[in-house]
C-alpha cells in the first residue's frame, strides 16, 4: 500500500498534481508549483484558470462531501484537504478526487458578489502609505488612486478568520512586506504585500504594508454569513475621508 | 445549576474541546486542546464523552471553587494539585464536595494540565465547538482566557463511558501517555526544496522551544536551516504540525491556532500520533526530529487510538 511521489507523477488528470502534506493531509495543485517557484516566478502570477479549478473542486466537495474529510484549506492554485487518517488513505482520497475532477467542468459556481469597501487612506490609518509611495516613486494621492482603481478578485480566505487574499495589485504599486512584522495590526487595516492586498479582520501581528483602514467589519461571528467576503467575490476599495470613516464606524458599531 | 468559581485563573487557562474543523474556507483554524490525548483521558476519568469541554491550563494552574458536588479529573502534566490541601494526583478523578477548592501551581513536568468536570464545561458553542480561539477572540468563555471571578457553568453532557466517583489511569498506560521529546515527522510538501545538507542539519540538530511559542506556533531555536532553493513560494494551505522554515532558517511548528494558509516552505510535518506531545512542550525544552514513513505514522496513530479506546485504560 505504498504511496510515493513517483507513483503520483505517472497519473495524468489535466494539470492536477498531488502532494502529501502530512499523514492526515493531501494537497492538490492545479499547476506545477514546484517547477514554477524554482524558476523564481513572482509569487502572484496565478493563472485565473488554476484558481477557477480550485473554486470548482471546493464547490463540488461542498455539494458532495467525501466521508472522512475534516477540513479544506483553499489557496491561490491549490487546495489542502485534511482527513481522518483512520478512515481514508492518501491514495484512496486521490482516487476519489480524480473522479471529482472529471466532473468539475459542470459545477456551477455561485454568482460573485461585488463588494465596495470604504477606506480612509494614509495618516494614522495607513502608516506605510508614504513609504510605499516613496519607494515606488509617486505621490500619496497617486498611490491611493492606483490602489482604488482596480476591481480585485478574492482568491481565498486564509491566515485568520475572514482575511481575504485579494489580487492583483497594479505592478507600479507592488511593494514587498515589511522586513520586521508589526506585533499588532489594528482590525480593519488595509495592506499590501507584493501584488496582494487585503484587510485585517481582527487585530493580529502582521507584516503587510498598511495603506489605510476600513470602518466595515470583515468578520461578523454573530451573523449567518460571517465573512463579508467569499472566495470568488470581487472587491473595490472606495477612498473616504476621516469624517466619513468616523460616521461609518459609528453606524457599524 | 452547578457552578465553578475561578479563584485564580493561572497563567493562561482556556475552555477547550476537540476544536472546530471544517471552517478552513473562511480562514478559521480548528483550535482545540493542545494535548487532545490528555483531554480525552481526563474526560474518560469522569465518565464524559471524550470530546467534552474542559479547562486547559498552561505552565501555571489556577484555583477553582466548586459550589456543588461533582466529579473532577486532572490529566496531562503535574501542576502540583491539592483539593482542600490534600494532594490530588494527575491522571485521576475524585468526587468534590460543595465548597471545596482545587488548587494548582507551577508545572512540575510539561506545559499543560486539563481539568475535566463531569458533564463538561458549559459555554455557548461557536461553530459547533466550545474551544477558545485566543487570537481571534472567538469561542470558549467570552473568547478569552479565564480571569479571577469568572463563574463557569457545568453542563449535563452525558458520556458513553462508565462514571466513577474515583478512578485513575492504569499504571501500564502511563508509558504511552509520556510526552515525546523526539518527534517523528513525515516529509513536508516542500521537503525537496531543501538540500541534503539542510535535511541533515534538521534531522541531526537539537532544537529548543523559544519563549514566544504559543497555541499558534512553536518557535524553535537551534541550527538554522539554509533557506530553500527558491525564496518565495505561492501561499498554500498548511497543516497542523507542519514544520515551516521562514527566511531566518529557524523552524516554526504550526500548532492548534495555526493560520490556515502560509507562504513558507515546509520541510516536515509532525505525525498525528505525536501531535499531543507538542502540547506538552514548554519554553527551553530540547527536542529533535526523526523521519518516519507514512505507513509507520498511520500504524502509530492506529495503536494510539486502540489503547486510548481500551477498557483497561481506566482503573476504578
Amino acid at each position: 500500500m505504498g504511496y510515493t511521489f513517483a507513483a503520483m507523477g505517472t497519473s495524468a488528470s489535466g494539470r492536477a498534481h498531488f502532494r502529501i502534506a502530512s499523514d492526515q493531509a493531501l494537497i492538490v495543485y492545479f499547476d506545477a508549483p514546484a517547477k514554477k517557484s524554482r524558476s523564481k516566478a513572482p509569487p502572484l502570477q496565478i493563472a485565473a484558470e488554476s484558481h477557477e479549478q480550485v473554486r470548482r473542486l471546493l464547490r463540488l466537495m461542498e455539494l458532495e462531501p467525501i466521508p472522512g474529510l475534516r477540513n479544506l484549506h483553499p489557496a491561490y492554485c491549490s487546495l489542502l484537504i485534511k482527513f481522518d487518517a483512520m478512515k481514508l488513505r492518501h491514495a484512496e482520497l486521490e482516487e476519489i478526487l480524480r473522479g471529482y475532477m472529471g466532473r468539475m467542468k459542470k459545477v456551477e459556481l455561485p454568482e460573485p458578489q461585488v463588494v465596495e469597501i470604504p477606506v480612509c487612506y494614509g495618516g494614522e490609518f495607513g502608516p506605510d502609505l508614504k513609504d510605499v509611495a516613496e519607494l515606488r516613486g509617486m505621490t500619496d494621492a497617486a498611490a491611493i488612486e492606483l490602489h482604488s482603481s482596480r476591481t480585485y478578485l478574492v482568491y481565498f480566505l486564509g491566515f485568520a478568520p475572514g482575511f481575504a487574499y485579494l489580487g492583483d495589485v497594479p505592478e507600479q504599486l507592488a511593494t514587498p512586506r515589511l522586513t520586521t512584522p508589526r506585533r499588532s495590526v489594528p482590525a480593519g487595516s488595509v495592506g499590501i504585500a507584493g501584488r496582494q492586498t487585503g484587510v485585517y479582520p481582527i487585530s493580529t501581528p502582521g507584516g503587510w504594508r498598511l495603506l489605510g483602514r476600513t470602518p466595515v467589519a470583515m468578520f461578523r461571528p454573530e451573523k449567518a454569513e460571517m465573512s463579508l467576503l467569499r472566495i470568488g467575490d470581487r472587491v473595490r476599495f472606495v477612498p473616504i475621508s476621516p469624517e466619513k470613516f468616523a460616521k461609518l464606524k459609528l453606524e457599524n458599531a | 445549576m452547578s457552578l465553578i468559581e475561578v479563584r485564580a485563573p493561572g497563567l493562561l487557562t482556556t475552555v477547550q474541546d476537540f476544536g472546530r474543523e471544517g471552517f478552513g474556507p473562511m480562514g478559521v483554524s480548528a483550535s482545540g486542546a493542545a494535548d487532545p490525548v490528555a483531554l480525552r483521558v481526563g474526560n474518560r476519568l469522569v465518565g464524559n464523552a471524550e470530546g467534552a469541554a474542559g479547562l486547559e491550563m498552561t505552565l501555571i494552574g489556577g484555583s477553582f471553587l466548586f459550589r456543588e458536588r461533582t466529579v473532577v479529573a486532572l490529566a496531562g502534566s503535574d501542576f502540583g494539585a491539592t483539593l482542600d490541601d490534600k494532594r490530588f494526583e494527575v491522571w485521576s478523578s475524585i468526587e468534590v464536595q460543595p465548597g471545596q477548592t482545587l488548587r494548582m501551581g507551577p508545572t512540575r513536568s510539561g506545559a499543560r494540565c486539563y481539568l475535566c468536570v463531569r458533564g463538561g464545561i458549559d459555554v455557548k458553542l461557536f461553530l459547533g465547538s466550545a474551544s477558545t480561539h485566543l487570537l481571534s477572540g472567538l469561542g470558549g468563555f467570552e473568547g478569552r482566557a479565564l480571569r479571577k471571578g469568572d463563574v463557569l457553568k457545568i453542563g449535563s453532557a452525558g458520556g458513553t463511558f462508565r462514571t466513577f466517583r474515583k478512578a485513575s489511569v492504569a499504571a501500564k498506560a502511563m508509558a504511552c501517555l509520556a510526552p515525546r521529546k523526539i518527534l517523528r515527522v513525515t516529509a513536508g510538501p516542500q521537503s525537496d526544496w531543501f538540500s541534503p545538507e539542510s535535511q541533515k542539519a534538521f534531522y541531526t540538530g537539537s532544537y529548543f522551544v523559544a519563549e514566544e511559542s504559543n497555541r499558534m506556533g512553536l518557535r524553535l531555536e537551534g541550527a538554522a536551516i539554509a533557506a530553500a532553493s527558491s525564496g518565495e513560494m505561492i501561499s498554500e494551505g498548511v497543516s497542523l504540525g507542519g514544520v515551516q522554515i521562514p527566511a531566518s532558517g529557524l523552524p516554526i511548528i504550526l500548532f492548534v491556532e495555526q493560520q490556515t494558509t502560509g507562504g513558507y516552505p515546509k520541510i516536515a510535518n509532525v505525525i498525528s500520533a505525536d501531535l499531543a506531545s507538542l502540547g506538552q512542550l514548554k519554553p527551553r525544552d530540547e527536542i529533535r526530529f526523526v523521519p518516519a514513513e507514512l505507513e509507520t505514522a498511520r500504524t502509530l496513530l492506529a495503536e494510539q487510538e486502540k489503547w486510548l479506546a481500551s477498557k483497561e485504560l481506566i482503573l476504578a
